[in-house]
């Protein structure tokens, strides 16, 4: 049964822009229903913001369902919050108790450019999956979607690494601003599928070449999987570096001919 | 005479379908015989601008920029992957006939016509069942990864208002994976540079010139600033108008503005009325809630919906006796059971919970169990199949899906209606297309589930790349206004104007205020059942709102920074626009048709009742510089191939 929450003490980071100077704001929550979402918390902090004249605190935010990857707080130095497997808009009051006080931070990596309050540009994302996140087969002329037949648990390993929501929890995370999770999750998800071995070295290496121009390096703190929404397993990046040693070193030549 | 023939009579604006001539099947195939093409080297000189990359939007872009053209694409989203395609969670349809269970492109094409309750244009659904086939080919070379069966093949489920299995799926997440399909095949291009991206950019008008579209305005959010772009045409792919609820299933940033803003620059916008109320989400918890979480129609392959037959029963569902349950479902449209199509499963659902037999703290909901699939199946079987739909169940519910059954109550969760386009997905308007959730075409009057992602892939993978290049070849060398024409000008005016009003309105109340007003009358009066005096309360309610959000809005912050409290009261206010339309074509539209249920027209079993005598017409209106003040056009639907009957799922 919903019970009211007490006395949440809110510190929310502020900041108009990338190059202003930010602070910590602190509001109180005199009372809320543990059904709340976390963000739905905040929505009704903001809507009393704006009664009271005051500038909304901006957050990213859409589906609410955990899917979209729009939403990214860092909350109590913990990327998404306390619950594990859980993305922000999917935490519900529910993990929070009477005179809580809750640190919200925009998520920090060098890659992600803050645009204000919590709110962060995560574009760098996008510029490593179009160096070659990707299947070339231009519409028109697919063949028949049953030609080639993919066992089971290859499909389904894909799956498990395509289920990646673009948040940037995993750069948040890492203590280097490392991508190295988001971009071996993708590599899996293509490099583990048929269509996806016409591409498979030029991907990778792509992909972890424009991956470096934006993203600081891995050191194998493994911070990226505990805080991954998706629980994306970090075996993902031994399979992009296998891949990406291939690429590099082999006899590209060699490879064609196999 | 009917009153469609009246009606027709008296249009203002000439609406040609331009149906391809021929029997039906051979329609689509015929048309692109006969279409006018862009010679390959030809086509870079054309620039096409597209809103919205969504699953239409994305792969409408991919595909014109593969063929050569300049495109710019557009999105209020951060990135082009998080449009709302993304939450889809059940499955699309392909009428590949995979499980040799006796599907057929007719079938789906029956199906379809049937499920909209008879009131879509038939041409329109042929081609898209058609296309079903080739888009399931195309999402799997794309990396699509389907579920499969153990031998490696594709595997399909059954989904509402089909006795066969032609539904793909990627767990429960098929959208997001169909999405990332397009989106990677997208990005592609936008690394090639055959597609600029602006993201973060929301279009506030669409400039019409010569009665051509000629461009859009956009609104940068980060920066607020206002920008005019020009091109040869304009896709809208800017998805449904569902959040006109305020709660519904959709993302919270889904809005009206493109299509609404298109509208008033003279689109005719089709069939308002025709809402979709989906009976599978999960019931409201507490009026902070900000929005509803669907939970997927494909549960209702295993999952039984019952109530108990004692509106005081306080024992838990799995106390309750099988005689004290009624499986209503089951019990009233025996052939369908669970399977019948949303718009009578939610209607059901309501009639369950008016009559007091509600389940849950607020009783506001009915049970969807699995307690005998997990007899059936295995526990395992069922958490392959729906794992991750319980999980998301337990953490909004605080309740173990697999110990207790589900709660569900019916949202409002996607819309028929939309932007009025003939064949070729061109509105009323030369040059400005829309395309997916946008348009009103393929639909009808009720969708059948697993069918938005199918018609918003065809309609940018399959439909548009012929049908713009149709329009753009007699174009070919000939100037097109540029942004420095006054019409631009005059509507970046109007829109600084516009956005700078919101800011100075100096009242007390949120936009959030206003949207959660506003939903809850569109609810009450223009929801599930609809009266004549409840919509008459509405179109009364509705501009007394609008007039206080008018004067009493409160936007705080400033236009030249990211404000997300301006961006929502210019969507807000859009959605007060739109609201009195849908009322408006609520009231004329006088008979029951899939999810437009109008109390006063049913059958003695409570039935919807059409009146194909008068009604089987799309409603087309025309904005008439007041949003209560629309001129109604109206587009005769002529039935050749499906015989126009009583839609029965018993
Ligand atoms: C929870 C849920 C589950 C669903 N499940 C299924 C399912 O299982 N099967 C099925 O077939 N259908 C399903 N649907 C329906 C289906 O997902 C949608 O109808 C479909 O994805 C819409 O796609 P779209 O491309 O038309 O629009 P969207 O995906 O909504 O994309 C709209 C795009 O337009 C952009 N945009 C909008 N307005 C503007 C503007 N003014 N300026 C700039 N950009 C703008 C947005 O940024 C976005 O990129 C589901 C819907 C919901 C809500
Ligand atoms: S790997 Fe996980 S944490 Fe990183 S972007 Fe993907 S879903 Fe988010
Ligand atoms: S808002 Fe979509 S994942 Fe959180």
């Amino acid at each position: 049964m919903s019970h009211n929450l007490k006395n949440i003490t809110l510190k929310i980071w502020r900041q108009d822009g990338p190059q202003a100077k930010g602070n910590f704001e602190t509001h109180v929550i005199d009372e809320i229903t543990d059904e709340a979402s976390f963000l739905e918390m905040l929505d009704i902090l903001n809507d009393k913001l704006v009664h009271d004249g005051k500038e909304a605190v901006v957050f990213d935010h859409d589906c609410r369902e955990g899917i979209c990857g729009t939403c990214s707080l860092m909350i109590d130095g913990q990327a998404h919050g306390p619950q594990r497997g859980t993305a922000t808009c999917q935490l519900h009051m529910r993990q929070f108790q009477d005179n809580a006080t809750i640190t919200i931070e925009p998520w920090r990596a060098s890659a992600f450019p803050l645009i204000k309050d919590l709110m962060v540009d995560r574009s760098a994302f996008d510029r490593v999956i179009e160096s070659g996140g990707y299947i070339t087969a231009e519409t028109g002329g697919a063949p028949d979607a049953n030609l080639i037949p993919i066992p089971k648990p290859i499909a389904d390993a894909a799956m498990d690494s395509a289920e990646c929501i673009g948040c940037g929890a995993c750069v948040a995370a890492c203590p280097n601003g490392a991508a190295n999770l988001f971009t071996a999750a993708k590599v899996a998800h293509l490099n583990r599928l048929p269509q996806g071995q016409a591409e498979r070295y030029s991907r990778v290496e792509n992909m972890v070449e424009t991956m470096d121009e934006h993203f600081g390096s891995c050191t194998n703190h493994g911070e990226c999987e505990a805080a991954c929404p998706k629980e994306i397993s970090i075996d993902v990046i031994a399979l992009m570096h296998k891949d990406y040693r291939k690429a590099k070193f082999a006899n590209r030549k060699d490879l064609a001919r196999k | 005479m009917s009153l469609t023939d009246q009606l027709l009579a008296q249009n203002t604006v000439k609406l040609d379908s331009k149906i391809p001539a021929g029997p039906m099947a051979d329609k689509w195939n015929s048309y692109k015989d006969n279409m006018k093409l862009v010679n390959p080297n030809n086509k870079r000189k054309f620039k096409v601008i597209v809103v919205g990359t969504g699953l239409a939007g994305a792969s409408a872009a991919a595909t014109l920029a593969e063929l050569g053209y300049q495109v710019d694409a557009f999105t209020f989203h951060d990135s082009a992957r998080r449009a709302h395609s993304i939450a889809a969670q059940g499955g699309i349809n392909g009428a590949k006939n995979y499980k040799g269970d006796g599907d057929s492109i007719h079938r789906l094409f029956y199906d379809t016509v049937k499920g909209g309750d008879f009131r879509a244009r038939e041409a329109n659904v042929h081609r898209l069942a058609e296309n079903s086939v080739d888009i399931i080919d195309q999402m799997v070379a794309q990396g699509v990864p389907f579920a499969r069966e153990y031998g490696g093949l594709l595997d399909n489920r059954s989904f509402g208002g089909a006795q066969v299995s032609r539904t793909f799926y990627a767990r429960g997440q098929t959208g997001q994976q169909l999405l990332l399909g397009a989106y990677q095949q997208f990005s592609r291009q936008v690394g090639l540079g055959g597609i600029r991206l602006f993201n973060r950019t929301e279009l506030i008008d669409v400039v019409v010139i010569d009665g051509h579209a000629s461009g859009i305005v956009v609104r940068d959010l980060v920066t607020g600033e206002l920008q005019s772009h020009a091109a040869h045409a304009v896709v809208l792919a800017t998805g449904g108008y569902g959040n006109a609820f305020f709660l519904s299933t959709n993302a919270m940033a889904c809005n009206v503005t493109a299509a609404w803003r298109a509208h008033r620059k003279g689109a005719l916008f089709a069939n308002p009325c025709y809402t979709q109320i989906h009976p599978t989400c999960i019931p409201q918890s507490d009026d902070s809630q900000s929005k509803l979480t669907l939970m997927s129609e494909s549960l209702r392959n295993d999952g039984r919906v019952w109530v108990p037959t004692n509106p005081n029963e306080t024992r838990p569902a799995h106390e309750v006796p099988e005689n004290e349950r009624d499986y209503y479902l089951e019990r009233l449209y025996p052939s369908f059971g669970n399977l019948a199509p949303r718009d009578i499963s939610s209607r059901a659902a309501k009639r369950a919970v008016d009559k007091g037999l509600g389940v849950g703290p607020k009783k506001n909901g009915v049970y969807l169990d699995f307690a005998d699939a997990i007899n059936r199946l295995g526990r395992e079987v069922v958490e392959e199949r729906y794992g991750n739909l319980f999980e998301m169940y337990e953490r909004i519910a605080g309740e173990n899906p697999y110990e207790q059954p589900m709660r569900i109550y019916p949202a409002s969760h996607y819309t028929m209606g939309g932007l009025w386009v003939d064949y070729e997905l061109m509105t009323n308007i030369p040059g400005l297309y829309a395309a997916g959730e946008a348009n009103f075409s393929d639909h009808g009057a009720n969708r059948l589930g697993a069918s938005a992602l199918m018609q918003g892939l065809s309609d940018g993978y399959f439909v548009l790349p012929y049908t713009i290049g149709n329009y753009l070849a007699p174009m070919l060398n000939k100037a097109i206004p540029g942004t420095d024409h006054p019409a631009f000008k005059a509507a970046e005016e109007e829109a600084r104007i516009r956005f700078n009003g919101y800011l100075a309105s100096g009242g007390t109340k949120s936009p959030d205020y206003f949207h959660r007003e506003l939903g809850k009358i569109i609810w009450d009066y223009c929801g599930m059942e609809r009266t004549e005096e409840g919509l008459k309360k509405a179109l009364s309610d509705l501009p007394a709102l609008y007039d206080e959000f008018k004067t009493d809005l409160r936007v705080t912050g400033n236009g030249e920074s990211m404000n997300q409290t301006l961006e929502k009261a210019g969507r807000v206010d859009d959605f007060f626009q739109l609201g009195m339309l849908m009322c408006k074509d609520a009231l004329d539209r006088q008979e029951s048709c899939g999810g437009h249920f109008r109390a006063e027209y049913q059958t003695e079993e409570g039935e919807a009742l059409r009146d194909d005598e008068n009604y089987c017409h799309v409603s087309a209106w025309q904005w008439g510089g007041d949003p209560m003040k629309p001129n109604l056009n109206v587009e005769k639907l002529e039935f050749e191939e499906v015989h126009l009957a009583t839609r029965s799922y018993k």
